[in-house]
């Protein structure tokens, strides 16, 4: 019961705001301490962990070009771009990403877009462009936000169809623990469905964006 | 074989790059916490467990003592900015990993195939990173010093998903997941198969939300509902149970700040001024979804 006690000081800590990072390294000295672990055998546990998860951070690379890019006119062009593309709005624009996102990730290629990759320098700026067009007030974060949380969206209902993505092996390796022999292609099957709604039901706010900005300009003018 | 080494080593480069040109502008915290890095993805394989601790102990010093503060500096006056073709340069990165996850499979023998999607993500970096030097003629540094005004507005919040990875690692050893599966267990009505469904996407949503992540929620729903209760004693479908309930948990992920690379780390990118504007905007997708998977669960897993 005592090793929950981890659990509350992650809740708090981020309730009340201290540094992320602190929170963590506090909650698992914490956990480790009530289940009796020597702090040295924390300190090694946690970085083992930390030394093998080294991927997650490899996404950053794109950063110099992207930065490079911006400073070049990367995200004035494409908001140019859709500025002169007649009809594309910002739901339109938000859907078309939406399922590119998805397929994609469904075919193992995750890396590809993302915040740093694609959300910051094209797809925000694009979306902002044609939603100010359809009357939006400028500026407006929401739609910045929208465009990030289509990502998220298309990403997550998307990479589990993909047989050979970390979650499925997981899964996998987990059930076969328990002397349950699964293949893959019967996990990734199952995500299909929820792939299917997650579009459906996604897509539906998107397109209703378009009609809320629409009514929002009949009313003004 | 070129495989994760190659790439750590190039990783390791930049982020030694990055604490160099900090070091030029006197942020001693931001200079500390780059060199770390860099140490990591260097020598984390060389330096044993509790080295690679004391490394992260000394991130988190960095970062609680606030030393990683300052503000960035605003975007840099753009040189010349240039047309349309700037997009072929943007999407140099994503057609350079696309092609080469997909032809690094007839190399077997020159790439590690379970990382050519990373392998080809750093070669695509570094073809963009060529064509830039040709075509844009900017000063050598011009990419790193805009590269890190992009890391030093993301701040400590970007090492938060790998640190989130070992917090689970130390959970797992102290058996924070038996304990869960044990109270879950109890407040189940006895013989429910609605309330046992009902408890297990949940509960993946619900200790997602608290791991931000559901690679750490499945092993503890799956011990502690989904095989004694769904599997075992309503005799459910393993595939069903294990791939809807992952999705629930990746609901929970859409609702998390702990999620932070998902969650915090795009609003910061984005300039939001509301750090859990993504989040906000998220809640309505996540919220009918969980409860599609949990219909799905209850419709399909028991046949």
């Amino acid at each position: 019961m005592l090793v929950l006690a981890g659990i509350t000081v992650i809740v708090a800590g981020f309730l009340l705001r201290f540094n992320p990072l602190l929170v963590v390294v506090v909650s698992a000295a914490v956990t480790g301490l009530a289940a009796g672990l020597s702090p040295l055998a924390i300190l090694a546990a946690f970085g083992k962990a930390f030394n093998a998860s080294r991927y997650v951070s490899v996404a950053y690379l794109v950063v110099p070009v992207i930065g490079l890019l911006e400073c070049y006119g990367l995200q004035t062009r494409a908001r140019g771009l859709v500025e002169a593309m007649r009809g594309a709005t910002v739901g339109r624009l938000l859907l078309a990403y939406l399922l590119l996102r998805q397929i994609t990730a469904a075919m193992g290629l995750i890396s590809i877009a993302g915040p740093a990759q694609t959300v910051r320098p094209l797809l925000a700026p694009m979306a902002t462009a044609a939603a100010e067009r359809q009357g939006a007030p400028e500026g407006d974060e929401g739609i910045r936000a929208l465009a990030a949380a289509t990502d998220n969206v298309g990403l997550f209902f998307g990479e589990d169809i993909f047989i050979a993505l970390g979650s499925i092996l997981l899964m996998k390796g987990i059930l076969a623990g328990y002397g349950i022999e699964l293949m893959p292609f019967q996990l990734s099957v199952w995500a299909i469905p929820s792939a299917v709604a997650a579009f459906l039901i996604h897509g539906a706010r998107l397109l209703w964006l378009d009609r809320r900005l629409a009514g929002r300009r009949t009313n003004r003018t | 074989m070129i495989g994760l080494g190659a790439v750590y080593a190039v990783a390791g480069a930049m982020f030694m790059v990055l604490a160099g040109l900090s070091l030029r502008t006197r942020r001693w915290g931001h200079a500390g916490f780059y060199a770390l890095l860099a140490l990591s993805f260097f020598a984390g394989d060389r330096i044993g467990d509790a080295g690679n601790g004391a490394l992260v102990l000394g991130l988190v010093a960095i970062a609680g003592f606030g030393l990683l503060k300052r503000p960035p500096r605003p975007v840099a006056d753009l040189p010349e900015p240039r047309g349309n073709a700037i997009f072929l340069a943007a999407l140099v990165i994503p057609a350079t990993t696309l092609i080469g996850t997909l032809a690094f499979r007839w190399l077997p023998s020159l790439v590690d195939l379970k990382q050519a999607t990373l392998v080809s993500l750093t070669l695509g970096v570094l073809v963009a990173l060529a064509v830039g030097y040709a075509w844009l003629r900017p000063r050598p540094t011009t990419p790193f010093v805009e590269g890190l005004r992009l890391m030093d507005a993301i701040g400590s919040a970007f090492v938060l998903p790998q640190m989130l990875a070992s917090l689970g690692a130390v959970f797992a050893l102290a058996g924070v997941g038996t304990v869960i599966g044990g109270l879950a267990g109890a407040a189940i009505p006895h013989g429910s198969l609605f309330g046992a469904v009902i408890a297990y996407a949940l509960g993946m949503a619900l200790f997602t939300i608290l791991m931000g992540n559901a690679f750490a929620a499945f092993p503890v729903m799956m011990a502690a509902i989904g095989l004694p209760l769904l599997i075992r004693v309503h005799h459910g479908d393993p595939a069903i149970i294990a791939a809807v309930g992952m999705l629930a948990g990746f609901c929970g992920t859409l609702l998390t700040p702990m999620a932070a690379n998902f969650n915090l780390v795009p609003a910061a990118l984005l300039d939001l001024k509301d750090r859990h504007g993504v989040i906000r905007q998220q809640v309505a997708t996540a919220l009918p979804l969980l409860g599609v998977n949990i219909a799905l669960l209850y419709g399909f897993g028991f046949a």
